[in-house]
């Protein structure tokens, strides 16, 4: 790609010389212009969720029959759907506190798990060597593609029905009841997230410079050692990153709490009770809208305040590659 | 007030059992490879000792195994990977040439039964129309956004409004946009916003969600606006990595914006452009949530992946469920092949 051409370029600065004025003006009409079109982008973007919030606060008279731009002309708000919809005494009226807590049970170990044996995994295959190393690596990334879709049939007869082969029992049937769902959701979780895990945490952790491995191992400390002190330490953006991409990924996912957690109230996690809120009452807005709103609100939180790492892991894992 | 601490005290105490078992899990493991091999190196250094006294032949020097660490740091990722996909995925592969009730086998039969439903083959086009809108659409105005703010003020803030999405769970994305759709009568005022714009430009209110094949694009619009963000963020950060002279020296030949987007920026954030395409291709052929929540895949707008959890877990189809599944992978591993190629050319040129 050349990108000089010498006599257009002497042209060109001449033209540029020449009509100065028109040119700066035609620059800031362009940089006008562009402003415009970022802030109509913005807003384009922004007001989904703005009108979802305002909405969620009006009280359910109100949200019913206008729309929620004339709470700017004649506000009226209420904490009542809130109310409602986490504490409701009635069944259809959400009850989001419990499933809050359900979606809180869930994320924690679904998080740590993956991140502590991919750290481990993605350790060994960057500073280890052994024979096969790099197949095993490539084997794992190619894994990325295997869409989660087809493991689901599978993996539930596994739990319910444990493994048999040729008779013989090698697995028996978890056979889980009530709060013990959560094992499977956590199980599945972490399966599902090791293959981008080990990846991302990979290209962190082989980065490390050489030396400074090499002069570990000639003080005598062993792998475990210099994992849990060196490289723990010095991949903690890392970890982060993951940690972050991770939680929102559980806290959102819908599919997999849909299939493991069974729908009921004891372990089914925010994402799930609301879609079924959308599906049978789709209708009650005040209650979608404030119910949204609650699923939102963690993420959310996790996400602005810790965006920085977030876009580190997000930039190493898709733009280095 | 219904909620009851009480009823909370199972879940706690599940999520206390997890924790404990992630201490004993992975502390043990890192505490067993640490005192094990040092045990056996005391050992060692007792008989060294106890061979110099008795003045008999010295014992072997064994060198350090790095075979063993290895086989313990990768032990819990590999057999959890086995488990939880290697294996299911060769299950349902199977679980495809069967029946419903996985008994009988029936060949070809799912495959057959895919291409010649009306109703699944609609469900593979609007997947078709899924897979090419969205990533073209999501990158270009990430593309766009990116290059427009570009060194503007209050860079940070305008692009944490388009990345805001990404935090927001599918479902909630959904809700948020069902509410835009939302339709009431003629007669009364509308809560919808584009109701109520095309109200106030003189038309009348629409069902939005129930008329095919409109129905789709709008729900194309919900996955657009969640992955707009991330293409804006990894373009944002390709086009920061283009060298100041270049841009410079551009700049003093007099290029015009329009030049400088085509002939600079845009061959420059080739490669990021192409990791961006891919990774939503591949998130918009497994998208479920949003159809899910929206329409249930009512009214034509079905996909791949809504589809196969209605076969496998709703009408107990599970054959004709993984044939879906294994199609879905079918379709996911040409765009895979075309990433890992290029990153190989992008190493190599590097």
């Amino acid at each position: 790609m050349t990108t000089t051409t010498p006599p257009a370029a002497v042209g060109a600065q001449q033209d540029d010389k020449g009509s100065t004025r028109a040119s700066r003006v035609r620059k800031r009409l362009n940089s006008r212009t562009a402003t415009v079109a970022a802030i109509v982008i913005a807003v384009v973007w922004t007001i989904p969720t703005f009108g979802l919030f305002i909405s969620s606060f009006r009280p359910e008279a109100e949200l019913k029959t206008t729309g929620w731009w004339t709470a700017f002309r004649d506000p009226q708000f209420t904490l009542q759907n809130y109310q409602d919809v986490l504490f409701g005494q009635n069944a259809s009226s959400g009850q989001l506190a419990n499933y809050f807590v359900n979606s809180l049970v869930i994320t924690i170990p679904s998080v740590l798990f993956p991140l502590a044996f991919a750290a481990l995994a993605a350790y060994a295959l960057a500073w280890i060597n052994f024979r096969g190393r790099d197949w095993l690596y490539i084997a794992i990334f190619a894994l990325q593609i295997v869409p989660l879709q087809m493991a689901l049939v599978p993996l539930l007869s596994f739990f319910s029905r444990g493994v048999n082969l040729g008779g013989i029992t090698l697995m028996p049937a978890w056979n889980l009841d009530g709060a013990q769902n959560f094992a499977q959701v956590w199980f599945a979780h972490t399966c599902f997230a090791l293959p981008f895990a080990v990846f991302l945490l990979h290209n962190f952790i082989s980065q490390l410079p050489r030396d400074l491995m090499e002069a570990a191992r000639v003080d005598g400390a062993t792998h475990p050692k210099i994992f849990r002190t060196i490289v723990l330490p010095l991949v903690a953006p890392a970890l982060a990153a993951f940690a972050i991409f991770q939680f929102l990924w559980v806290w959102n996912d819908l599919l997999v709490a849909l299939i493991f957690a069974g729908g009921s109230e004891v372990t089914a996690p925010l994402t799930v009770r609301l879609a079924e809120l959308a599906g049978t009452r789709g209708n009650e807005w005040q209650r979608l809208t404030a119910g949204a709103f609650v699923s939102i609100v963690v993420p959310l939180i996790v996400f602005l305040s810790l965006q920085r790492y977030f876009v580190r892991g997000l930039l190493a894992g898709s733009v280095k590659g | 007030m219904n909620f009851d601490f009480a009823d909370q005290a199972p879940k706690m105490m599940m999520l206390l059992w997890g924790l404990v078992a992630f201490a004993v899990v992975v502390g043990g493991l890192l505490f067993v490879l640490d005192a094990v091999p040092s045990y056996f190196a005391r050992r060692r250094e007792a008989q060294v000792l106890a061979a110099y006294a008795s003045g008999g032949p010295s014992p072997r020097r064994t060198k350090p195994r790095e075979g063993f660490f290895a086989l313990f740091f990768l032990m819990p990722a590999v057999l959890l990977l086995l488990i939880g996909l290697v294996v299911p995925a060769l299950r349902t592969t199977l679980l495809s040439f069967m029946d419903g009730g996985s008994q009988n086998w029936v060949g070809l039969d799912n495959y057959r039964w895919m291409f010649a439903d009306d109703a699944i083959v609609r469900v593979l086009l609007n997947t078709l129309v899924w897979v090419t809108l969205v990533p073209l659409a999501a990158t270009a105005i990430g593309l766009i956004y990116a290059v427009l703010v570009d060194k503007a003020r209050m860079e940070a803030l305008a692009k944490s409004l388009i990345f805001m999405p990404m935090a927001i769970s599918f479902v909630g994305a959904s809700i948020i946009w069902r509410f835009v759709y939302a339709y009431r009568g003629e007669d009364q005022e509308q809560i919808g916003l584009l109701n109520q714009i095309v109200v106030s430009l003189g038309g009348e209110p629409r069902q939005w969600l129930l008329d095919s094949p409109l129905n789709t694009l709008l729900l194309i619009v919900i996955m657009v606006w969640i992955q707009a963000g991330f293409a804006m963020v990894v373009l944002s950060a390709a086009i920061k990595s283009i060298p100041a002279d270049i841009v410079e020296a551009a700049r003093l030949d007099g290029v015009t914006p329009w030049q400088m987007f085509w002939q600079i920026t845009m061959p420059s954030i080739r490669p990021a452009l192409i990791v961006v395409v891919v990774t939503i291709s591949i998130a918009t052929l497994k998208v479920f949530d949003i159809v899910r929540t929206t329409t249930n895949g009512n009214y034509d707008t079905s996909v791949i992946a809504n589809e196969m959890y209605n076969q496998a877990f709703r009408y107990g189809q599970n054959g004709q469920g993984s044939a879906l599944a294994v199609f879905l992978f079918l379709l996911v591993v040409p765009i895979v092949i075309f990433q890992i190629r290029n990153l190989r050319q992008q190493r190599r040129e590097g």
